[in-house]
């Protein structure tokens, strides 16, 4: 699905954020990228979906290696960037529009998606109105819309309180079977890497560490409480401490 | 009703009540006989001025006056916007027309205005031009810096779906500079007022510019202060009614 070999990258020259970095996302999976702040995970989504470019290295999406990346994958910002003047089914409309794809009959399935993403009865309403959860879900809904099969979700609970935070959670994972998507997570929450993710990925200015998840899937968000979590929980927190 | 009465009165009580006293002030003030009243007339006897001279105000040079400031201002509107959007388009035609738009405001209006109308003559023109001259400064630089604002974020995401430079002004630009745009229609709108009159007053045979000279050639106080009272009420009657676009198309669209 995406494959990346050995990326370098740099905002000034000679002082890259990352070097040699290389790493793997194959379809359907759920891969979390974690680590300190500053080590280049918000980047990493930009030079994927191409709004920056790579100093040396190669990203493969689908086996190709597009010219120009922009417009082949769906991107989740940090903000819910909903755009205020729109109503929240013309936001999610809004990929639509742009990929000037045929838009008969597209009402009715987006209806039907924002009837699964608890959004049926704001689908008039303007984002200003509706609370945190709501608008990360519609946002969410969003990047679906944009009928790319890889998803790169950037901190995208991040700003929402922890009983909100968990509420999306047991709604992602209720709807995951279904999606049928590939997704790229980024997130500081170690609890939510590992209920979601298959592998996680641990970036580090030394390097990239990988981590399985071997949790069996439908997976309850009561999971959390299990010794197993909290023993991967634990795991986790030893590698990412390992050297400092 | 009665809450949006309560609000009105809240709103511009205070300005009424001022109002209402500075014209007592003045009227008293008049009365008395100290000041005469070629220099200041009394507002009674503006008004009365007004009543006099209503139907030549009203039916023939209102009419002018109007013509002239909706021309020029259809004219700064659709060129304001144009060159808005070419200078946001273009760095060559930002780089060129810039600094000529600020040279075009340092210009004395009144200093310039005797080569419009050897330009234009006496026809409506030359007061167009200087309209044009005066309001389509602030619709261009209102339009160029409202579609420079930004929403950066906005324009990212959108690359990322694909879009062109064209989609994203049509999607993310316009309706982000619209509020700007909207500002700066409403300083010209009463600017265009301005223009037109300071038209009429260097060359014309109509309008309330003209007549308001000609009345001041008479020593007729009274009826300049008649043109002037109703000159500012059409452009604050402009400002008005620009606010209340505004308000609908910014409310309706959730800003």
């Amino acid at each position: 699905m995406l494959s990346i070999k050995e990326l370098t990258y740099g905002f000034e020259a000679g002082r890259p954020i990352f070097e040699n970095l290389s790493l793997d996302v194959k379809p359907g999976e759920f891969v979390s990228l974690i680590g300190p702040s500053g080590s280049g995970k918000s980047t990493m989504f930009r030079l994927i979906t191409g709004l920056l470019e790579p100093d040396h290295g190669e990203i493969i999406i689908d086996g190709k290696l597009p010219e120009n990346r922009l417009g082949h994958i769906g991107y989740m910002p940090q903000k819910d960037l909903l755009l205020p003047w729109r109503t929240v089914f013309d936001n999610v409309l809004l990929p639509l529009e742009v990929g000037k794809s045929n838009r008969q009959g597209k009402a009715q399935e987006i209806r039907a998606w924002l009837e699964r993403f608890g959004l049926a009865d704001y689908e008039q309403a303007y984002p200003k109105q509706l609370s945190g959860g709501m608008r990360q879900r519609a946002a969410f809904l969003r990047t679906i819309m944009t009928g790319k099969n890889l998803l790169l979700l950037d901190e995208p609970f991040g700003a929402l309180d922890s009983l909100t935070k968990r509420k999306m959670h047991s709604w992602l994972l209720g709807i995951w079977g279904e999606l049928q998507k590939t997704i790229m997570f980024i997130t500081h929450d170690l609890e939510e890497a590992i209920l979601l993710s298959d592998r996680i990925y641990l970036m580090k200015r030394t390097g990239i560490w990988e981590f399985k998840v071997h949790l069996p899937r439908p997976r309850s968000p009561e999971l959390i409480y299990q010794q197993t979590l909290i023993s991967m929980r634990k795991e986790l927190e030893w590698l990412i401490h390992r050297e400092s | 009703m009665k809450a949006k009465w309560k609000k009105w009165t809240e709103e511009y009580g205070l300005f009424v009540i001022a109002v209402i006293l500075l014209m007592s002030i003045w009227e008293w003030v008049v009365r008395q006989g100290e000041i005469p009243s070629f220099i200041l007339p009394s507002p009674s006897a503006i008004w009365g001025s007004f009543q006099e001279n209503r139907q030549l105000l009203l039916e023939e040079h209102l009419p002018a006056t109007l013509k002239e400031t909706f021309i020029g201002f259809g004219i700064s509107l659709a060129a304001g916007l144009l060159f808005g959007a070419l200078m946001h388009f273009s760095r060559i035609v930002e780089k060129v027309l810039y600094p000529f738009l600020v040279i075009s405001q340092t210009i004395p209006t009144i200093a310039i205005s005797p080569i419009f109308i050897m330009w234009f003559g006496y026809s409506i023109w030359s007061k167009i031009a200087v309209t044009f001259l005066v309001a389509f400064f602030p619709i261009v630089v209102s339009t160029y810096d409202g579609l420079k604002a930004g929403g950066r974020e906005y324009q990212e995401l959108l690359q990322t779906m694909g879009a062109g430079r064209w989609t994203i002004f049509q999607k993310i630009q316009i309706p982000m500079a619209l509020p700007s745009i909207l500002s700066g229609i409403k300083m010209s709108v009463v600017y265009c007022v301005v223009g037109a009159t300071i038209g009429e007053w260097l060359g014309a045979s109509e309008g309330l510019g003209y007549f308001s000279r000609r009345m001041s050639g008479n020593l007729q106080a009274d009826a300049v202060f008649a043109a002037i009272f109703l000159l500012s009420l059409l452009g604050m009657a402009l400002f008005v009614l620009v606010s209340l676009l505004e308000k609908q198309l910014l409310k309706q669209k959730n800003y």
